[in-house]
């Protein structure tokens, strides 16, 4: 029997249970190894390099050198491990959360200082709120070169 | 005889660390997260307990996954200052409190919640942060402090109802030291915010304030609320919220007195939560 997993009709969201932890260990655990400044100076020089000695999978390594933090989710990456390689990159946890909904950093940073993104049309997919599927990307910039 | 006095209750947003650390608490955007915590700063001057028992999540710093303790209690002297890839914060060094952290891991473990008991543990933004809001920027931190980690990262998390009834056994496992040890609980997390996805942003006030309201007068029913709630109306990392249970259930069965209460939106990503609640 199936086990009952309430959270996976909520829009625009990953919950980071075991079976996506599962998915996810060697990339997250490549992640880690960011912490220490010597693999970070090594990744920097040689990011192809330097994912081949894990074994992930080749999506997992494309993602990573993509920089797209949707896909490295979708992968089995979890935030706050993701959150290495952004502080690798120089890069503050606003600019990372930001970059996932397609909004430029100040567009992001705006709706932010204006109180954040409403729960409303947010809750469950099939609503219309700005995070369901069919309202991506978010952020002029980005309907502009969709169009 | 120990006894539980009082419990904050606090956003652990890394931005604000790192504001504080920068020199940047003046600019107008912090000053207005910082100035919630004026009355605090004082309070904590003017009861400062013994111990610190304090509630918190590690963020991927001291647990990777090769090892995920669902409630891990720190027993040791002394805890390091986590790099979390920004390179350490420059805060003072946590001093633990070995007797009683072993004192509660001993109790509570008899009272069938499964802790881990761990002996090195560096502690990260989830741990530093509540300590620098609460006593900004001191050359050593007022008291000792036991770190208590909470998985809210891998679900599934603990259930409110579980945290909640851990609170109580904490309380008990206080009340049981055979020494005058005033302990403060402190309660760190939340509120909404959801850090991945195309929903990252989110932030509720209705829901953080009825939460807050109900933390205050009706913890026991509050406990119920399921992770799914947390999830659709607080964002996925407002699950980090089912922590501050933990502290309320450490508290008497009586109501408490409200000595201070705050929320701002935004620090970063996240609203921003505060509250002090004392035993009477």
């Amino acid at each position: 029997m199936a086990l009952d997993k309430p959270y996976q009709d909520v829009p625009g969201t990953t919950i980071f249970d075991a079976e996506q932890s599962r998915l996810g260990y060697h990339l997250n655990q490549f992640c880690m190894s960011l912490m220490k400044a010597e693999n970070r100076a090594r990744f920097k020089a040689g990011e192809r390099a330097y994912l081949d000695e894990w074994p992930m999978t080749e999506e997992q390594k494309q993602a990573v050198l993509a920089r797209d933090l949707n896909w490295c989710i979708r992968v089995g990456g979890n935030i706050y491990f993701l959150a290495k390689i952004g502080a690798t990159d120089g890069k503050s946890f606003q600019q990372m959360a930001g970059s996932m909904t397609g909004m430029s950093e100040v567009e992001y940073r705006d709706m932010m200082v204006s109180g954040g993104r409403s729960a409303e049309g947010n809750r469950v997919v099939g609503e219309d709120g700005d995070a369901q599927a069919h309202r991506q990307p978010q952020g002029k910039s980005q309907q502009k070169a969709g169009a | 005889m120990a006894s539980i006095t009082a419990s904050v209750y606090t956003s652990h947003v890394p931005a604000i660390g790192a504001a504080l650390d920068l020199g940047k608490a003046g600019e107008p955007y912090w000053q207005k997260v910082f100035s919630g915590y004026d009355f605090s700063r004082q309070w904590l001057k003017d009861n400062t307990p013994d111990v610190i028992f304090l509630v918190y999540n590690d963020h991927a710093n001291a647990f990777s996954l090769e090892m995920i303790p669902t409630f891990a209690i720190g027993c040791a002297a002394e805890f390091a200052i986590a790099d979390e890839g920004w390179g350490p914060r420059p805060v003072p060094v946590v001093k633990g409190h070995p007797e009683l952290a072993a004192h509660i891991a001993q109790s509570v473990i008899q009272d069938d919640f499964d802790l881990t008991i761990v002996n090195r543990m560096p502690v990260d933004h989830g741990l530093t942060v509540p300590l620098s809001l609460m006593c900004g920027q001191p050359a050593a931190w007022p008291c000792p402090v036991i770190p208590f980690a909470v998985n809210v990262v891998q679900y599934p998390v603990p259930s409110g109802r579980r945290c909640f009834n851990l609170g109580r056994a904490i309380r008990k496992a206080v009340a049981a030291f055979d020494a005058p040890l005033n302990v403060q609980i402190w309660g760190t997390g939340g509120m909404s915010h959801q850090l991945q996805g195309p929903r990252a942003g989110l932030i509720n006030r209705e829901f953080d304030n009825a939460f807050l309201d109900r933390l205050i007068a009706d913890p026991a029913g509050l406990a119920n609320m399921p992770h799914i709630d947390y999830v659709r109306e607080a964002g996925s990392e407002g699950i980090e919220l089912v922590m501050w249970l933990i502290a309320r259930g450490a508290m008497s069965d009586n109501p408490p007195r409200v000595a201070h209460r705050f929320y701002h939106v935004p620090a970063s990503n996240t609203a921003v939560g505060h509250l002090i609640l004392e035993n009477i």
